[in-house]
């Protein structure tokens, strides 16, 4: 009973390995999106473009200026007097922040202990905005101490002995990486990508040209034929998701802590999965451009509500229900909780959970729907 | 000109008939400005943590509810030992655990330096930074207005320029415009003629009275009024919906616009010309186009992090280009005189497409 489906495997296997653009798909995306991605994805807010306009451009508003350029985080590209020279670099995105000290700043500190300075910063980007404000805030705050200390010594003997030190500790990143978490979300959502995008695509192909009336006229079994496109593909994503761990591992240095026989069980269940939902988008869709445009717009759901790139933590109430009906949720991450916390299949039962149960559903309704449109 | 407008019609159709693919086309834009409007953020809150109390003093309890008061955080579990916090972070669930070491309030109340360790999962540092600041600031704030007077010293004026409520919307509703408009003009342009000659309707065409450049034309034209019709309901929405005005000239805008439709026009053409099946065309536009506009282009992740042969790429990219230009009419309202660079590149890329398709489609027709 097996040979029909055997048969069928092997001819699946001889079109893909005739259609180069499937390979290039299977092999070059994941080294692409691999070595480009976590490139590109930095978040990290550093290097801040500030002008300073100095009306004061005495010792304190230097030694203002010195802390802030200490902390790292601010870059001075201007220092001046003419607030609008300032604006207009801003206007052209040249300087991100524009920090203004008054006249009589020196004065002010001194005599009555209280000065203001003014904060003009490009918020377009919130977060970047919001970010720059508390560094700035923070090194004001020990600018202020300074000062303060400077003016009354006694306030020395205090500051020690009510101390409460905070000790950080960032576990399971002794190397400080930046890109830690997004390389393994990265590998889960390339997989998904490739494994919907190809069975979604192929199906279609054959009712596009035709060769699915051929297959619906011959004694093939529904099952040995639904069997017989997701298994390829099954196996092609493996692949690609195996050419991926390789670059994880052996170009960004991510060492595998947990169990590599957890790892491929969870992606290879994961992928039953993605590839019956590629499976119910071919079903339904009568034209490559299609299923591909239907493809498209729900990957593009999965990946924004994954977090993948913003936590999902962050996310509205509401967003967050839609985040935990994701699939691909759970795919970054299991990957991530696996490859970087060794997080065992107790911890992982919430994720196998929905997966499973995912497949059963989707599969199930592209095998019943198949049935009536042929 | 009648030819060509009776061939306008027939490509109209076909674009019409495909129910499924402009549903897509539409829903794109409208779930792609709601999801970025109102579900995503960065920004900390509800962040679940874990405590460990080894103290159990009235200043460990105190600190406790201090920070449980807190909108930042929500203390989701208690843990007994030390032992439990991997596990814990195993789980996936919480992102912090404050760990109030034996002794802390004695130390505390008899001048010595009293420890509170942080500890954050690390995997993700960028967030775990960001709620270690938070968490030592409410701690700091805590603990340490005894020592400093608050109101001391300097006082920063804070404006934030452009976006005061610092909402997302502004780095995003451009960055939205310019990845739909290259969907429908690069990959569905491409698409449409590729098609045609995939199901061998393509001889037919060519063989027929008509010249060439008018097939093509006709090709390009539904696609240009798609993208017109698209971007005026962009703009509606995030006006109306997200609260966004347009700041600059919206003619200019409009102009501009115009010229970057035109542009991936011709890149959808030329990926047609060069390519002969749907599959090859739309990889191509995937990797070629599409991923790095999403990568590159400024959208996603910021370009001034990028390493400098990143950031060269992505100058090659037409909307990087359009996507500057829109935040800067949009949200700046700033006119040429600060954007007529970016302009006369996206021109002149226009132009270099333009000689390239023209060139292409000469050889393809011997």
């Amino acid at each position: 009973m097996f040979r029909t489906l055997l048969i069928l495997i092997k001819k699946e296997f001889l079109q893909i390995f005739r259609n180069k653009s499937i390979l290039a798909i299977i092999f070059v995306m994941p080294v692409i999106q691999l070595v480009i991605l976590p490139l590109a994805a930095n978040y990290e807010i550093k290097d801040i473009k500030i002008a300073v306009v100095d009306h004061d451009k005495s010792t304190e508003s230097r030694e203002l200026i010195r802390k802030i350029t200490a902390s790292g985080y601010f870059k001075i590209i201007e220092y001046g007097e003419n607030y609008n020279t300032a604006y207009e670099e801003i206007e052209k995105d040249k300087v991100d922040l524009i920090l203004e000290i008054p006249n009589n700043f020196e004065k002010d500190l001194v005599r009555e202990n209280k000065e203001k300075v003014s904060l003009a910063i490009n918020a377009i980007n919130g977060t970047k905005a919001g970010l720059s404000a508390s560094y700035l805030a923070q090194i004001l705050q020990d600018y202020n101490q300074q000062v303060q200390l400077k003016m009354t010594p006694e306030l020395e003997s205090a500051k020690k002995i009510s101390g409460v030190e905070i000790v950080p500790k960032f576990w399971f990143n002794e190397n400080y990486n930046y890109r830690l978490s997004l390389v393994p979300g990265i590998l889960a959502f390339l997989v998904t990508l490739i494994g919907g995008y190809l069975t979604a695509l192929n199906i279609v192909e054959e009712k596009e040209i035709g060769t699915i009336e051929q297959i619906n006229v011959s004694p093939i079994k529904k099952r040995d034929f639904i069997l017989g496109k997701l298994i390829p593909f099954w196996i092609l994503s493996m692949v690609a998701f195996s050419i991926g761990l390789l670059v994880t591992i052996f170009v960004y240095g991510i060492q595998m802590q947990g169990s590599f026989l957890l790892l491929y069980g969870f992606i290879s269940v994961y992928l039953v999965a993605i590839l019956g939902m590629g499976l119910l988008a071919s079903v339904y869709s009568e034209t490559q451009q299609q299923s591909m445009f239907m493809v498209f717009f729900f990957m593009m759901i999965f990946i924004l509500m994954s977090g993948l790139f913003t936590p999902t933590e962050s996310m509205t109430d509401w967003a967050k229900y839609v985040a935990y009906v994701n699939p691909v949720t759970y795919g970054v991450d299991g990957v991530r909780l696996i490859m970087l916390k060794n997080s065992g299949f107790i911890d992982l039962l919430p994720h196998f959970g929905f997966i499973t149960g995912l497949a059963i559903v989707v599969i199930s309704w592209a095998v019943l729907r198949y049935h009536k449109t042929s | 000109m009648k030819q060509l407008i009776t061939f306008v019609k027939k490509e109209f159709w076909h674009v019409l008939r495909d129910k499924r693919t402009l549903f897509v086309l539409f829903g794109m834009p409208i779930v792609q400005v709601l999801l970025f409007g109102f579900a995503l953020s960065t920004e900390v809150k509800n962040t679940k943590i874990g405590v460990l109390d080894q103290d159990q003093s009235q200043n460990s309890i105190e600190l406790i509810s201090k920070i449980s008061a807190n909108q930042y955080f929500d203390i989701d579990q208690n843990l007994k030992s030390i032992d439990e916090a991997e596990n814990a972070f195993k789980g996936g669930k919480i992102k912090m655990i404050v760990v109030i070491p034996a002794q802390f309030a004695q130390n505390l109340n008899s001048g010595k330096i009293a420890q509170l360790q942080l500890i954050t999962d690390g995997t993700d540092l960028n967030m775990a930074n960001q709620i270690y600041n938070f968490m030592s600031n409410i701690i700091q704030d805590f603990y340490g207005q005894k020592t400093f007077q608050q109101t001391f010293g300097v006082q920063p004026e804070i404006r934030m320029l452009y976006n005061p409520q610092l909402k997302g919307a502004p780095n995003f509703v451009p960055g939205v415009m310019a990845f739909i408009l290259l969907i429908i003009c690069v990959l569905m342009t491409a698409i449409a003629i590729v098609r045609e000659k995939e199901t061998g309707t393509m001889e037919i065409l060519l063989v027929s009275p008509m010249k060439p450049y008018i097939i093509i034309l006709a090709k390009a034209i539904p696609y240009f009024i798609l993208s017109m019709i698209i971007l005026v309901s962009i703009l509606i929405l995030s006006v109306t919906v997200l609260d966004l005005p347009i700041k600059g000239s919206l003619f200019l805008l409009f102009g501009i616009s115009i010229i970057f439709i035109i542009t991936n026009l011709l890149i959808g053409i030329v990926i047609s010309i060069v390519t002969d099946s749907q599959q090859t065309a739309m990889l191509i536009a995937l990797v070629g186009t599409m991923l790095p506009t999403l990568m590159l282009s400024g959208f996603m992740f910021p370009v001034e992090n990028m390493p400098l042969p990143l950031q060269m790429v992505g100058n090659l990219i037409p909307a990087k280009w359009y996507y500057e230009i829109v935040k800067n009419i949009m949200i700046k309202g700033t006119g040429l005189a600060v954007i007529w660079k970016h302009v006369l590149v996206l021109f002149g890329m226009m132009i270099f497409l333009f000689v390239i398709a023209v060139k292409k489609f000469k050889i393809r027709l011997e």
